[in-house]
């Protein structure tokens, strides 16, 4: 309550001096609404970072606001409003929650253009574009598939939405494959961002015989508490290395900036339409952060050859036969996951622990 | 179930660091509300706290300074709230939630230039052989210095309230205040001393979490902590014992939930979550009482303004 006030109020005063800077050069104006701090290291921060590279592409054309740590709800609505109707053409909100109001605005402003991430609603001026965070995952389960020795495998969700379920299952099948006695347990903090108990809960996988820790929330406390226990992690988001150099094997690292400089020039020279963007390793949505020198070489060639694999299309993460945790064969033998069963994802494969919480 | 037995030693241990800034910043609002002030400000302290204490421990590489450096940052904080409500006589619910949203505010920018810069931790305790003891080793003897320190304030805070001529004035004040000043306490500074004493129990909170518990400065670093730390001081009907208890039923339900998942044990663990603050609500039901609220020791003049001309 107290940040959704204080994000309002610092969205108002940024507000109050973008619509003061009147524009002599006529630039478009283009506006971003991050749900968390830039500062966070991960996953708004990410979405910054393709910010600044239009900002360095298109500096000459365009000019630039943004207004973070706005909560998903009735204040997503008057802060994107507020940027409608303070001159900015093209307007990109960077949270699952922030759709429905996107899509109110979009309807008061049929010239103002949006770009809603990760979302599944879409009219005449909102598009939609999302990342398949599943095909990294594909490869960070088997890396972890090969390092573990205890074959407990430690997951720590934010919430049980099908972006996490699909993350689990791609992790847990690629896991298997290479170390089929392996098991994944599944703690939710039911929280995006909330250092304190990530890091609880990465503490009570591994006193559970976790040795190596993956996570789908925002903060590297899960990192430190890694590194001070001599395990295995991988980062979220961004390259959390820094955080626990010797525990730290790699990150799905999020890669908005080619995205939004293309949408941004498309904007600006009048190809801009509504379409639904999901893009992976081959549209330079996702990369791996670099790998940790301790890992094995082969673990690494293997590690190599699966994201390329993905990459040209020649492996899928929920390729046939995929079994549920009733053993039933959900996807058959010689196909894949349709995009929109991995969309609507929310049931866990084999090797998952306990039940997704509904 | 060995195995599950075998986890009792880390879930106690975890339960006790996760009990610990909550300790801090209740017992710190317990004086406080004792006193009949209640702030409401704790989170926005505990923030402050925080991110101070990890500037000063980052620029000094002592972790002792930064903890000093968080206690006077919340006493900062508190010091605020008291000219503003002691002082100015402003509503005080009105203005601790404004010390709220201004600590978020604050905290994110001094944190600023502190975010992502990792730190080493507070060091844990290891006597060879007590810290080695089955089950309840690492939980008793393998903490922290902060988390005995958090430990010994409740029956030094139990000890000043109840067992010393300064505690027995502050109580009366916190009854009734009118009394108190007719005969002739400073109702306004005794106050004004609890208020600056709550702060920086709340910093210490937050010093705790950003040097210690996750060691790193992030924003919002105290997710909501300062208000389980005001609900507390309500379920424990203002009792220090009462409040060590609450804190580890607090801390120890957050833990135990999350093994309970990642044990695949089938209970909703929002259900475990939600249990201490409903215990909290039944609380505040019985209190609206007028006789109950005596029988559970309410300060009487509790948020009241105190105009000695009045």
């Amino acid at each position: 309550m107290g940040k959704a006030l204080m994000g309002l109020a610092t969205g108002a005063a940024m507000l109050a001096l973008g619509v003061g800077a009147a524009d002599a050069q006529e630039k478009m104006k283009v506006g971003f609404v991050y749900v968390g701090p830039i500062s966070d290291h991960g996953y708004s921060y990410q979405h910054d970072q393709g910010r600044l590279a239009v900002e360095k592409e298109l500096g000459d054309k365009v000019t630039t606001t943004f207004v973070e740590n706005v909560p998903e709800g009735a204040d997503a609505e008057r802060v994107i409003e507020q940027l409608a109707s303070s001159g900015h053409k093209l307007i990109f909100t960077t949270s699952f929650g922030f759709m429905n109001p996107t899509l109110k605005v979009a309807q008061r402003h049929p010239d103002v253009k949006f770009e809603h991430a990760t979302g599944y609603k879409r009219s005449a001026n909102v598009a939609t574009y999302s990342a398949r965070f599943y095909e990294a995952r594909t490869v960070i389960g088997q890396i972890a598939g090969k390092m573990t020795k205890s074959n407990i495998i430690g997951y720590i969700g934010s919430f049980p939405i099908p972006e996490v379920v699909s993350g689990i299952n791609a992790f847990t099948i690629a896991m298997r494959e290479v170390n089929p006695k392996a098991e994944v347990r599944v703690v939710w903090v039911n929280s995006w961002y909330d250092p304190g108990k990530e890091a609880e809960a990465a503490k009570a996988l591994i006193d559970q015989g976790a040795d190596v820790i993956s996570l789908h929330t925002d903060s590297p406390a899960a990192i430190q508490v890694a590194q001070e226990r001599g395990l295995w992690v991988f980062g979220q988001s961004s390259d959390m290395t820094r955080f626990g150099p010797k525990a730290h094997l790699t990150a799905i690292v999020d890669d908005w900036r080619e995205y939004y400089v293309n949408r941004v020039k498309a904007a600006l020279d009048g190809s801009w339409k509504s379409q639904d963007t999901w893009g992976g390793f081959k549209d330079h949505m996702l990369f791996l952060a670099p790998y940790n020198p301790a890992l094995p070489a082969d673990v690494v060639a293997a590690a190599e050859k699966t994201r390329t694999d993905i990459m040209e299309g020649k492996r899928h993460s929920f390729q046939g036969p995929v079994k549920d945790q009733s053993g039933k064969v959900v996807i058959a033998e010689g196909k894949q996951a349709t995009d929109e069963q991995i969309l609507k994802m929310d049931w866990y494969v084999e090797g998952v622990q306990g039940k997704v919480p509904k | 179930m060995s195995a599950e037995l075998a986890l009792l030693g880390p879930i106690l241990a975890a339960m006790l660091a996760a009990a610990t800034p909550l300790l801090f910043a209740a017992l710190g609002e317990l004086v406080v509300e004792k006193s009949g002030v209640l702030n409401l400000g704790v989170e926005g302290m505990m923030l402050v706290g925080a991110v101070c204490g990890f500037a000063v421990a980052v620029q000094t590489g002592s972790s002792t300074a930064g903890f000093v450096a968080g206690a006077a940052a919340g006493a900062g904080m508190a010091a605020l709230f008291g000219v503003l409500t002691l002082l100015l006589l402003a509503n005080q619910v009105a203005t601790g939630l404004a010390l709220t949203l201004f600590g978020v505010g604050l905290s994110a920018l001094i944190g600023q230039g502190f975010v992502g810069i990792p730190i080493a931790d507070v060091p844990e305790l290891y006597i060879p052989g007590l810290t080695d003891l089955p089950v309840i080793g690492k939980a008793l003897f393998g903490q922290d210095a902060l988390v005995y320190l958090a430990l010994a304030a409740v029956p030094a805070v139990h000890w000043f309230l109840y067992a010393t001529r300064k505690g027995l004035i502050l109580r009366a004040v916190g009854e009734n205040h009118a009394a108190a000043h007719a005969l002739g306490y400073k109702v306004i500074r005794i106050r004004f001393l609890a208020v600056l004493f709550g702060g920086a129990m709340s910093g210490m909170a937050g010093a705790y979490l950003s040097l210690d518990y996750t060691p790193m400065w992030a924003e919002g670093i105290s997710a909501g902590r300062g208000w389980i730390a005001l609900a507390l001081v309500v379920f424990a009907t203002w009792k220090p014992g009462r409040v060590l208890l609450g804190a580890w039923l607090f801390g120890g339900v957050t833990i135990a939930q999350l093994h309970v998942q990642g044990l695949g044990i089938d209970i909703p663990s929002q259900l475990l979550s939600m249990l201490p603050y409903l215990a909290t609500v039944i609380v505040l039901v019985v209190i609206s009482r007028d006789v109950a609220r005596i029988r559970l020791n309410a300060p009487a003049s509790l948020g009241k303004v105190f105009h000695p001309d009045a």
